[in-house]
């Protein structure tokens, strides 16, 4: 019954259209309007996206959802959309967080909350597009947009420093993206489309292939954040309010790591080959270096914020891993498949394990207003239902098995070791560092005696937050103990990716 | 010697607005001060007239009349509508502000009309003679109208800077005409065009006058190193005066640089390319670092216009079809946003209060949330972030000069379109970020409001439907 909607339109569409309605309400009597239709539109995008998942057909690679419509005739751009195994789960995951972020918001922002809300629905919505666009000027045009919503959430409802970090978080990302976008135009003028499918197709010469790797990777390695181009996300990170990190670390990560899997790899195989050793030695420092950097902070969301581009490691390391082990073991597509595929879940564990962290930094700090490890202590005493959340989601985030944030550390992991032993040896040295800052920090802010009088004034978590808190874990043990959906969704999109990327296109 | 009679039919939209403009001198001379308001309004009338007249007279072939020294063409149709509505906006926008300032006198839309009739000149000449004629006539009503307010020390220094500068530029330009004439034996822009494509003369003095031209072309639009004006020009200027200055007659002086240089001399294309390369470049990279330090927003939107030319000049260097599309759609996007840009400027100032700074605008957000919106999408605009206009035009020229493989440009380009972002954010800052300084609501009249919401609307229409524009460029250009 839902198969003639045009879905994917939908949503992207609804939560946009939600969100003006919302910014038209109006900020008065509270917001209460604005709330409740935002928690309906984001409710209704999430309803819409389920029969994406449910109507999936889990046996082909090709495009599913397809809408076209010509957009501008005279450069041949489309109003081009289609998902496959690698974008659907993350317009799921989108669409679910949204909820979240809307729930999370709702007694917390005082201040304008009809443009709080209005911003994250519209931030989904473009989200959602960048995730489904076929056409690349089409996917440029929702990639850059979607930075206005984020800029305002950062800079009016940010902390004290939040109008640096807001404009350093835009520039950068901005600064990232017009290398691609030189790229694409490059790229459209060499095909005569701007069809993303075009380009997979095109036949390219090493060294064009080289300079378009080079302008991706750019704009993806700002995004992503591979080190050493992730300075702007401690500060995004630490200044954004809660809803603001929950979304930059769900989603707009993998937008970037969506980026390599969607434009370099598939439009640069030779490139990507020819420059595997850099991804992979960018990623490796993320996953160390970027580890011990993490054990060294003071402040709660900035070390979760260090843990993410720590993770986000792991998943380039994943996807370019394929490279080195097509080198090792002549046509191995098995392993290939495998480092994309743990790639891919480690995004989405990270999205709802990153998530889950910065809601409960949030819970503690709308009661403290201290993000300061060392202003807590003891808050299990006081909050135990909460502290029971919080153990979970730490736990996933330092891969445990059995939740989320194994699943996909592992399969990249196995992947390295068919590539290089020591690339996975230093990959593994994050199941140690994880395991030590996250559980350092649960360590200081949960147990030991309570010292603050402030902390022994503390109230567990509400109904509200459980119910948020309470669907997350739901998720990531979820996610945890049975990835086989995800992992069928995925697998014929990834095999046939890993045999383009095998093919040269020169 | 016989003596044909021209087909002036190509010629009465021209024809129109000099009798207009003259009926509103006459009227103007019998109103009193209260009744002010029908020289206004037989202005803006004049505007659409000409708008039908224009509309009503298209065709799609070429017209040459009045021997061959103007020509009707779509370039021409298209340039002049736009310039119409460009006016057209002005004048709304500027009648209560300058009714606030005792400015508010028949000379403002005389002369703004006189200079609609000079661009409207410039945009169809066929003739060197043409051309210098409409560019005079326009520049001299622009100088005049700087310098409206003749008690401000700022808009004299202004105004006489202008037509100091001003005057030099024409002068460069004609002596640039004059060697074109001596070489090539013809003031017909056609038949210059094909005494120079036939290489019957390639004589140092055609390329010393190409460089006078150039200079003349790149003074009119702001190019730098011939900006110097713009700033002073733009700030001195009372803001009804700079919101005219900044939009209509850049379309004009596009209009001039295509004219002269591809119609004139499009066979010296490797020349002329050279210098408009030094000339975009410089003038992204210069407008875009300058703007940065400015605290007057009247000068910023100079210095980010002065970079946007660069832009600008960026389609029209690649020398293809298309390239000069992208020109065209830029120079009608710039004007869009310019004219919304300059109004914003006008609907915050009050009596006594020109809301030049730059702190002006703190917490607009709280003040009005509408017109926050329709800044910041001017904003973003203007900086080329999609889903808006500005966004596409730069799309539009970026392609045109890597369509040329000349890809470094785009990527100087887009460069410091990147630190041009930082002083568009900056603005938004304050509006959005900061905490208002002054909390009185805005107060405006209906029309102004309604037509800069329209302004801010466009910005976002065209750019989530950009494909009707941009044909309509391409179309003309082929």
């Amino acid at each position: 019954m839902f198969a003639e909607l045009p879905l994917l339109s939908l949503v992207i569409w609804t939560p946009i259209v939600g969100g003006l309605l919302v910014l038209a309400t109006g900020s008065k009597r509270g917001g209460l309007e604005a709330k409740v239709i935002a928690l309906i539109a984001s409710l209704l995008t999430f309803a819409l996206s389920i029969p994406l998942f449910a109507g999936f057909d889990t046996t082909t690679a090709q495009m599913q959802f397809v809408e076209l419509a010509p957009w501008i005739a005279s450069i041949s751009v489309n109003y081009h959309l289609g998902v496959d195994g690698i974008s659907m789960p993350l317009i799921l995951l989108t669409t679910f967080t949204t909820v979240l972020v809307v729930i999370a918001g709702w007694e917390v922002i005082q201040d304008r909350p009809a443009q709080y809300m209005a911003a994250f629905l519209i931030l989904a919505g473009l989200m959602n597009g960048a995730f489904a666009a076929l056409d690349a000027m089409l996917f440029y045009v929702f990639w850059e947009a979607l930075l206005i919503p984020m800029f305002i959430v950062i800079g009016i409802w940010g902390g004290p420093r939040r109008v640096y970090a807001t404009l350093k978080f835009f520039l950068y990302t901005f600064f990232g993206s017009v290398f691609m976008l030189v790229a694409l135009i490059y790229l459209y003028l060499d095909t005569g489309s701007f069809g993303i499918l075009d380009f997979h197709a095109a036949k390219i010469g090493l060294t064009a292939q080289t300079l378009i790797f080079l302008a991706f990777l750019i704009a993806f390695a700002v995004k992503v954040p591979m080190w050493p181009v992730h300075t702007w996300l401690p500060d995004a990170h630490v200044e954004a309010p809660t809803g603001g990190s929950v979304i930059l670390a769900a989603i707009m990560l993998k937008l970037g790591a969506y980026g390599f899997l969607r434009f370099s790899l598939p439009i640069t195989p030779d490139a990507s080959a020819s420059l595997d050793w850099l991804m992979i030695l960018l990623s490796l420092v993320a996953v160390v270096y970027i580890g011990f950097v993490a054990l060294a902070q003071q402040d709660m969301k900035k070390l979760i914020a260090y843990s993410s581009i720590s993770h986000m490691g792991f998943v380039t390391l994943g996807f370019f891993v394929a490279f080195a082990i097509f080198r090792q073991s002549g046509d191995n597509p098995l392993g290939a498949a495998m480092g994309i595929e743990g790639g891919m879940v480690q995004m989405v564990a990270h999205g709802f394990v990153s998530g889950a962290m910065f809601l409960c930094v949030g819970v503690l700090y709308d009661r403290l207003h201290s993000r300061d490890i060392a202003d807590y202590g003891g808050v299990v005493n006081t909050m135990p239902i909460f502290a029971g959340f919080m153990v979970l989601f730490a736990m996933a985030n330092a891969g445990l098995p059995g939740t989320a944030g194994f699943v996909g550390e592992f399969m990249v992991i196995l992947s390295a070791f068919k590539a290089n032993f020591w690339y996975a040896f230093l990959a593994a040295t994050t199941l140690i560092l994880g395991a030590a800052y996250t559980l350092w920090m649960v360590k200081r802010v949960l147990y030991g005696k309570v010292t603050s009088p402030k902390v022994a004034a503390l109230t567990d978590i509400n109904a509200r937050e459980f119910l948020f808190l309470g669907i997350l874990a739901i998720a990531v043990l979820g996610l945890g103990v049975y990835p086989a959906p995800l992992l069928e969704v995925m697998g014929p999109t990834v095999d046939n990716l890993v045999q383009h990327i095998a093919a040269s296109k020169l | 010697m016989n003596f044909e009679t021209p087909d002036f039919l190509p010629v009465v939209p021209e024809l129109f607005v000099l009798g207009m403009a003259c009926v509103i001198l006459l009227v103007d001379l019998f109103l009193s001060e209260r009744n002010r308001v029908v020289s206004y309004l037989l202005a803006q009338a004049t505007l659409v007239g000409a708008a039908l007249l224009t509309v009503g007279l298209y065709s799609p072939t070429d017209q040459i009349t009045l021997n061959g020294t103007f020509i009707l063409d779509s370039m021409a149709a298209v340039l002049k509508f736009c310039i119409y509505v460009a006016a057209f906006v002005v004048f709304l926008y500027a009648k209560d502000y300058l009714r606030a300032r005792s400015l508010f006198q028949g000379e403002f839309f005389l002369l703004g009309l006189f200079g609609v009739l000079g661009m409207m000149i410039m945009v169809s000449a066929h003739s060197l003679l043409t051309l210098y004629l409409g560019l005079e006539l326009m520049s001299l009503s622009l100088y005049a109208m700087v310098a409206l307010q003749r008690d401000s020390v700022v808009a004299s220094e202004a105004a006489m800077k202008y037509f100091v500068l001003g005057a030099i530029a024409s002068a460069m330009l004609l002596y640039g005409m004059s060697m074109l004439y001596g070489t090539t034996g013809s003031l017909d822009l056609g038949v210059i065009g094909d005494r120079v494509a036939g290489g019957a003369v390639t004589d140092l003095v055609l390329s010393f006058g190409l460089v006078f031209l150039v200079i003349g072309i790149a003074f009119k639009l702001g190019a730098v190193p011939f900006h110097m004006w713009v700033p002073d020009v733009y700030h001195g200027a009372p803001t009804a005066v700079t919101l005219y200055v900044s939009s209509a007659p850049k379309l004009a002086a596009f209009a001039m640089l295509m004219r002269l240089l591809v119609d004139g001399m499009g066979s010296l294309h490797a020349q002329w390319q050279e210098m408009l390369i030094l000339l975009a470049v410089l003038s992204v990279v210069i407008g875009n670092v300058v703007a940065i330090a400015q605290t007057n927003i009247k000068r910023l939107l100079a210095y980010s216009g002065i970079s946007h030319i660069g832009f600008l000049l960026m389609g029209v260097l690649s020398g293809t079809a298309e390239g000069y599309a992208a020109g065209m759609y830029y120079a009608i996007a710039y004007a869009i946003m310019t004219l919304g840009g300059f109004g914003m400027v006008i609907l915050m100032s009050r009596s006594g209060f020109e809301a030049e700074d730059l702190s002006d605008y703190k917490g607009l957000n709280q003040r009005s949330p509408w017109f926050a919106l329709m800044m910041m999408v001017l904003m973003f605009s203007m900086a080329g972030v999609p889903p808006f206009l500005g966004f596409w035009a730069k799309l539009a020229v970026l392609q045109a000069v890597i369509s040329v493989d000349l890809i470094w440009v785009a990527v100087v380009g887009v460069l410091f379109s990147v630190v041009g972002a930082f002083y568009y954010l900056r603005v938004i800052k304050l509006m959005y970020f900061d905490k208002a300084e002054d909390e009185r609501p805005i107060e405006a009249a209906p029309d102004l409001r309604y037509t800069l919401s329209i302004n801010g609307l466009a910005v976002l229409g065209l750019g989530l439907f950009p494909g009707g524009l941009m044909a309509l460029c391409t179309a003309v250009m082929l």
